[in-house]
């Protein structure tokens, strides 16, 4: 080990929602870089390796260079100055600044949303008709003996879901591994994910509710007709085996991905999926969960329900939150022309959102906060680089489990971090607000105390 | 000719990977902008590996390169795109009152692109 290399143990990689923390960084203090992460996936060898210092401009107004303060004075004008500011995004970034951002949208009376609601949003909305069975992922490595993957691809999304947590480990009851475990895959299409299923079930596109639905009528007892493998391309005997090992195993786990959000049914299917596991508890042990992307957009869940009383889609107009999914959630906003200035944090809409709210983007100020240049950045009237969270920030991420687990950073970076550049727009707002912004139409003497 | 067709939109680890180094990358561009297609479908098109097909959702359209993939892999009538701008162009911004868009299972026109041979291609 040479003088200006040093390990990290126990660092935490925020590539994605398995938020693995037993990675062994190698660092090159020098060259401020990541030379070696020991135990990551491939996807979190990319993120350590591909996120060390660049050489950019801490920030750029119109696309010219400026200083960090005077990139914060026209952020916070702009946010300032409009009627219906959104701030979107944070599922890349720490709670710290998770939660100055719900300051910042409070402040402005601002519309606050996070990627969640283009990932599991409907998820979400189906927890609160339905509820959740939940489990932590040390308890399904431990203890579940039956695993169904619905619609996802760990293999390629989280690959360490299958080596860590939810296939081949060994746990308490489960001693032997995957030898003990049942795994099951559904889903339209085969992936890398498949050769790790002892079942796959290969569903027709736009059955996954008509299946969940089916599976729930059979755990009850009732009779299903033949004809459903014309509608979903799964027989009966596949669906009538599934529900006799899903009841009689001792401890099930339903992992479920965006196959189901991203779909026909949204909000249904999920809610379909954790009604099934609700069913089961009449007969033996079965949790629910949603695989999640980002990093930290478990903790965006957490941070904004804390502090708002909603995980996502919250609109602070009327000077209190208010949730409308459908209305407050931002491809809506953005697609109906609404908004007149964004804030985004950690997160690209310009690459991945419907054209018609890119559109929108393109008209307004936006205002970014990125380590590296992305398609909303290159719109943006100003954007901020910023430190990369977990290699060059430390705080908390909240796994995709709700376990919040704290980040070790592995070498300092030259740039602020998003919370840093958040505080100080904060803090111009207030100066240029007075404190928070008033709702329309509030009499006057509501401002008398 | 034109095929009516079902795109899912995913993930892949090459994209994850990719998108770490940069979105504006060669590599990323480049897996972006295919489509994976069932084999049969591609003979019955009249595409090989690496042809340009169009595809047209009922909100845009984009040209993308072909790739193919064995019935037991992608069943006919089914196409894979990783997410990124181009499968963006093709999504709705209709959430039925969720907020989620859909990006799998979108209904797409396939069309091949014929290229002169002038051009090489």
């Amino acid at each position: 080990m040479g003088e200006n290399t040093k390990i990290v143990a126990d660092a935490t990689c925020t590539f994605c929602g398995c938020v693995c923390d037993d990675m062994v960084l190698t660092v090159d203090l020098e060259h401020h870089r990541i030379i070696k992460s020991e135990n990551a996936c491939v996807l979190g060898k990319a993120w350590f390796k591909e996120h060390g210092i660049e050489e950019r401009p801490y920030a750029l107004i119109d696309g010219r260079e400026a200083t960090t303060e005077e990139a914060v004075e026209e952020a916070a004008q702009i946010l300032a100055e409009a009627r219906f500011p959104i701030i979107y995004g944070l599922s890349d970034t720490t709670c710290e600044a998770q939660r100055v951002a719900v300051a910042i949208a409070d402040m402005v009376g601002g519309n606050l949303d996070t990627t969640t609601s283009v990932c599991h949003g409907p998820s979400g909305i189906a927890f609160q008709g339905v509820g959740e069975s939940t489990a932590s992922l040390g308890e399904i490595k431990n203890r579940a003996d039956m695993v169904v993957f619905w619609g996802g691809n760990p293999a390629e999304a989280h690959p360490r879901l299958f080596t860590r947590y939810a296939v081949t480990p060994k746990g308490m009851y489960v001693p032997n591994g995957k030898k003990d475990r049942t795994i099951v895959l559904v889903d339209v299409r085969r992936t890398l994910s498949t050769p790790v299923a002892d079942i796959f079930v290969q569903v027709k596109p736009r059955s996954d509710f008509e299946v969940l639905w089916a599976l729930r009528a059979l755990v009850k007892g009732r009779k299903v007709d033949p004809s459903v493998e014309e509608r979903t391309g799964v027989s009966l005997a596949v669906l009538e085996d599934l529900v006799t090992r899903m009841k009689s195993c001792n401890f099930g786990a339903l992992l479920f991905g965006m196959g189901l959000t991203m779909n026909r049914g949204r909000h249904f299917n999920s809610g379909a999926l954790l009604a099934l596991a609700t069913d089961l508890n009449e007969f033996t042990h079965w949790v629910a969960k949603p695989v999640r992307g980002h990093g930290n957009v478990t903790g965006a869940d957490n941070v904004v329900s804390w502090q708002t009383g909603f995980p996502f889609g919250v609109n602070f107009a009327r000077g209190y939150p208010r949730f409308n999914p459908g209305e407050f959630t931002t491809v809506d906003v953005l697609a109906r022309g609404d908004a007149d200035a964004a804030l985004i944090i950690a997160s690209d809409p310009a690459s991945n959102f419907p054209k018609a709210a890119i559109e929108h983007l393109k008209r307004i100020p936006v205002i970014t906060l990125d380590p590296k240049a992305t398609h909303t950045s290159q719109l943006a009237r100003v954007a901020f680089t910023t430190a990369t969270y977990g290699i060059s920030v430390a705080g908390t991420v909240y796994r995709m489990d709700d376990v919040p687990i704290t980040l070790r950073p592995a070498f300092e970076s030259p740039y602020p971090s998003d919370e840093q550049i958040l505080t100080a727009i904060r803090e111009r707002v207030r100066d240029l607000l007075g404190g928070n912004r008033l709702p329309a139409g509030t009499p006057l003497a509501a401002t008398v105390s | 000719m034109a095929a009516k067709m079902t795109l899912i939109g995913g993930r892949s680890n090459k994209q994850g990977t990719s998108l770490c180094a940069s979105k504006f990358g060669a590599e990323y561009i480049e897996l972006s902008s295919t489509v994976e297609m069932n084999l049969e479908d591609m003979a019955r098109l009249g595409l090989t590996n690496d042809s340009k097909v169009r595809l047209r959702s009922a909100v845009g359209e984009v040209v993308v390169r072909c790739k193919g993939r064995q019935t037991k892999d992608l069943p006919p009538g089914i196409l894979f795109m990783t997410y990124g701008p181009v499968s963006s162009e093709l999504m709705s911004s209709e959430t039925a009152g969720t907020g989620m868009p859909i990006s799998k299972n979108v209904e797409v026109e396939v069309e091949p692109v014929l290229v002169p041979a002038s051009d090489g291609g």
